[in-house]
């Protein structure tokens, strides 16, 4: 049953499978596990990036894309949501419609990049994903009557997924709204991985995975690389734009900061670094621990730094405020120990 | 002669500045082994990637059972059903070799009996069937190369030096693979070094020098005249 929920696709190491089951355990179990609004606002961003990066890797390791307009469909998920929301009241029909709209634009988008520049080399593919991405993070920024400009949108959910709603207690835990969201979201997110872990293990991924390896080879076999290839642009942009549409509804706040910035981008291609490019199970490992380490690394430096007051030097390397130099620097040592990233080097151990 | 499946009419090649095939006229009857032969660097390897459409045939006409396919897509050229085996194998080294053979059979689910045909003629990939193929010897990887290109049935097959390297026990079974697929009815355009196997092999033949064919005829006529093989290829075939 598990194996078939799994595509077929076991981790196939041990240790991988014990991370990801107290990962699984964490995120399921959020709300009762860990108090306070911080661990919950962090497990619902892993829930949401865990999508994104693996909608990422789709891309980038299973069909050998390098796109940098990924944060781009993730906005217009966002942005369709806000918008559906500010136009038609709160309400879910306003998030499905949201939703839908922004997925249906971020295919449309995905397409016609995908036909113009996908007939030609990477780097050309790589550069036009940039510069259109670059394009709507300025119209979203100019159209600010439409989009809220750098100020961005808020708007509101259904009452029914806010903390105003509250619903008793279990197990100690108060019930609220903001827990059936994050639910909304850890369900979501979790079905939509493993519909990308049962794409990715079709014969229409295996074509994907050949195509990445030798892209002539797979033409000469008979498979038309350009039509694969933009058919995972758009599936991969369709499941970035609906993450996008979950982070808006989580935040109720939509700007070009929170889901158009390239600092995001470059986020999901560390956490697909980081994880291990085509292995899907590679986006779960990566974003919970960047996105860990982006929330915590700061409380866990203070609180180090203060330990060893005593010691020269070492407080004011552990500063609080140098949070983001050891960030990098743990990231460059994770891509210099794991190559193939974590879930890869797992795996080779567990072959070897 | 039967009628061709497939006939080069003064194709034209070039490779960045370099003129490689410099007006190829050649005809592939239908349901015969040709071999396609000449010293190195004549031209043979690109004039198979010319007619699967890897290089753009510059001036000239190729046409594949009638119908004339100069212009057609790479995808196109294997979809009307030309299988090719390049040189370098081309084997999807991440994928198992299961994955590699289904990923062969384009149209639908591989046909049971083809397959248990092939794992017939390469038990070797019967044994490594779950292994991941950048895992197989260099003789095995040619197996599952040609394996994967008789995945389906396939008019014609476009084969590049397949016993290249290898073993003589894989030779042998290469060329009675080869050998069974011609019974099949199969035509098969073949670039091949090794003389025994061309002459076990070839009905047809076909020599080039300087990017042109510069003779064809039987096989047999080929193989027994010592003075044509030094004439055409400079050096007798029994030697190699």
């Amino acid at each position: 049953m598990i194996v078939k929920l799994l595509s077929g696709d076991k981790p196939r190491s041990r240790v991988l499978t014990a991370l990801l089951l107290v990962i699984l355990i964490c995120l399921a179990g959020a709300p009762f596990i860990f108090d306070g609004v911080r661990p919950l606002d962090t497990a619902a961003r892993i829930c949401i990036f865990i999508l994104l990066v693996a909608s990422y890797d789709l891309l980038l390791g299973y069909s050998g894309i390098v796109s940098f307009a990924h944060t781009m469909f993730f906005g217009l998920g966002a942005y369709g949501v806000a918008l559906a929301s500010i136009h038609m009241g709160r309400g879910f029909d306003a998030l499905l419609v949201g939703s839908v709209a922004g997925a249906l634009a971020a295919v449309i988008l995905a397409l016609l990049i995908g036909l113009f520049s996908l007939r030609v080399r990477a780097i050309f593919f790589a550069m036009i994903t940039l510069a259109v991405a670059s394009a709507v993070a300025v119209l979203v920024s100019q159209f600010s009557g439409l989009t809220g400009g750098e100020d961005g949108l808020t708007y509101k959910i259904p009452r029914v997924l806010t903390s105003a709603n509250r619903l008793g207690e279990i197990m100690g835990t108060k019930i609220s709204g903001k827990i059936l969201n994050y639910y909304l979201i850890f369900f979501v997110s979790l079905i939509l991985f493993l519909l990308l872990l049962r794409i990715v293990n079709s014969p229409f991924g295996r074509v994907l995975q050949a195509i990445r390896e030798n892209d002539f080879r797979a033409e000469a076999i008979g498979y038309r690389v350009v039509w694969y290839r933009t058919m995972a642009t758009c599936l991969s942009a369709a499941t970035a734009a609906l993450a996008g549409s979950l982070f808006a509804i989580w935040l109720r706040y939509v700007g070009p900061d929170t889901t158009l910035s390239f600092e995001i981008m470059l986020d999901i291609l560390l956490m697909v670094v980081i994880g291990g490019m085509g292995t899907i199970y590679g986006a779960v490992i990566g974003a919970t621990l960047f996105i860990l380490a982006q929330t915590y690394l700061q409380n866990l430096m203070g609180t180090a730094a203060e330990a060893t007051s005593g010691l020269p030097l070492i407080p004011e390397l552990l500063d609080a405020d140098r949070w983001l130099m050891w960030l990098g620097i743990l990231f460059i040592l994770s891509v210099y120990f794991f190559p193939t990233g974590i879930v890869g080097r797992l795996r080779e151990q567990h072959r070897a | 002669m039967s009628d061709p499946i497939l006939s080069l009419n003064n194709v034209h090649t070039d490779i960045a500045q370099y003129h490689i095939l410099q007006g190829v006229d050649l005809e592939v009857p239908k349901g015969q082994v040709t071999m396609l032969l000449g010293r190195n660097g004549v031209g043979k390897t690109t004039t198979l990637k010319t007619i699967m459409g890897q290089w753009t045939c510059k001036s000239g006409e190729i046409s594949f059972d009638g119908q004339d396919m100069t212009q057609m897509a790479v995808s196109a050229r294997a979809r009307a059903g030309i299988g090719f085996v390049p040189e370098d194998m081309g084997i999807f080294a991440d994928l198992t070799v299961e994955e590699n053979m289904v990923l062969g059979a384009t149209s639908g689910p591989m046909d049971p009996k083809r397959k248990e045909w092939l794992l017939n003629a390469f038990p070797a990939l019967g044994t490594f069937w779950t292994s991941e193929a950048g895992n197989l010897s260099g003789g095995q990887k040619q197996m599952l190369s040609i394996a994967r290109a008789m995945a389906e049935d396939r008019t014609l097959y476009l084969i590049d030096e397949p016993t290249k390297g290898l073993a003589p026990a894989i030779v042998s079974t290469m060329a009675q693979a080869l050998r069974e697929l011609k019974a099949q009815g199969a035509s098969i355009l073949l670039v091949e070094q090794n003389f025994s196997v061309a002459k076990a092999l070839g009905d047809t033949a076909a020599v080039m020098d300087e990017g042109r064919v510069i003779w064809t005829g039987a096989m047999a006529d080929l193989a027994t005249d010592k003075d044509l093989q030094e004439r055409l290829m400079g050096l007798s075939m029994e030697a190699h």
